[in-house]
């Protein structure tokens, strides 16, 4: 039941390979890994600030929800901060158990909490200039269906 | 107590963080005391609606009180994954 936050590179390949080893008992594992995105053309970078320490609680806190409310064996986040290129891959969860349904649902819960209550902003540099990425409604609006 | 600012709040205050000694009791009494301070911390704080608020790093309220709090900080809604 791994949180991890760090600025360095991570594959999400040997990520996902380390942890179904680990995986004791699990007849399921999902993963999702997000990735910086180039919407409007002329990304040339993304910085993610953070708050360090509220932001390992918050994703330790988030883990825990999702493992009392989910019969998981396993549940992993990484996510990183600093600057990342167009492509980089910037954060993952994976999620093991016995059955699908538990691990699918599960990691959609973590990805839909650490959108909006994990201490993250990011800010998009391109060739325009420099802005702050705002909070999305639907994002907000995703925590309702738990 | 600490003061911390984050993103778009502290690029506009111009610091990441500050020491402030304060007799407000609640986060809202704190805020208009920032306010009255200087324009660059009446622009950050314009808009409540557009800003988060954590009490020793555990997301709260503008109304919850500041009895024993060490650390508050100030940002917009955050954009983690």
């Amino acid at each position: 039941m791994t949180v991890r936050v760090h600025s360095d590179a991570f594959d999400p390949g040997a990520e996902v390979n380390a942890f179904t080893a680990a995986a004791d008992g699990a007849g399921a594992v999902v993963s999702f890994s997000g990735l910086v995105r180039d919407v409007a053309g002329g990304l040339q970078a993304m910085e993610i600030e953070h708050y360090p320490g509220m932001t390992e609680k918050a994703l330790a806190e988030i883990r825990d929800a999702a493992v009392r409310r989910w019969r998981l064996t396993g549940a992993l986040i990484v996510h990183r901060h600093g600057v990342l290129a167009p492509g980089e891959v910037i954060m993952m969860v994976a999620t093991a158990a016995r059955h699908r349904r538990d691990a699918f649902e599960a990691a959609e819960f973590l990805m839909d909490y650490l959108k909006s209550r994990a201490p993250f902003w990011k800010k998009e540099r391109t060739d325009a200039g420099a802005a702050w990425v705002a909070a999305r409604d639907d994002d907000e609006d995703a925590l309702s269906r738990w | 107590m600490q003061v911390l600012y984050f993103a778009w709040v502290r690029e506009r205050i111009g610091l990441p963080r500050e020491q402030v000694q304060t007799e407000a009791a609640t986060v809202a009494e704190l805020v208009e005391e920032l306010r009255g301070r200087e324009e660059r911390y009446a622009a950050a704080f314009a808009d409540l609606s557009a800003l988060r608020v954590a009490l020793d790093q555990e997301l709260a309220e503008f109304t919850d009180p500041l009895d024993g709090v060490r650390e508050v900080a100030f940002f917009p809604p955050m954009t983690g994954g």
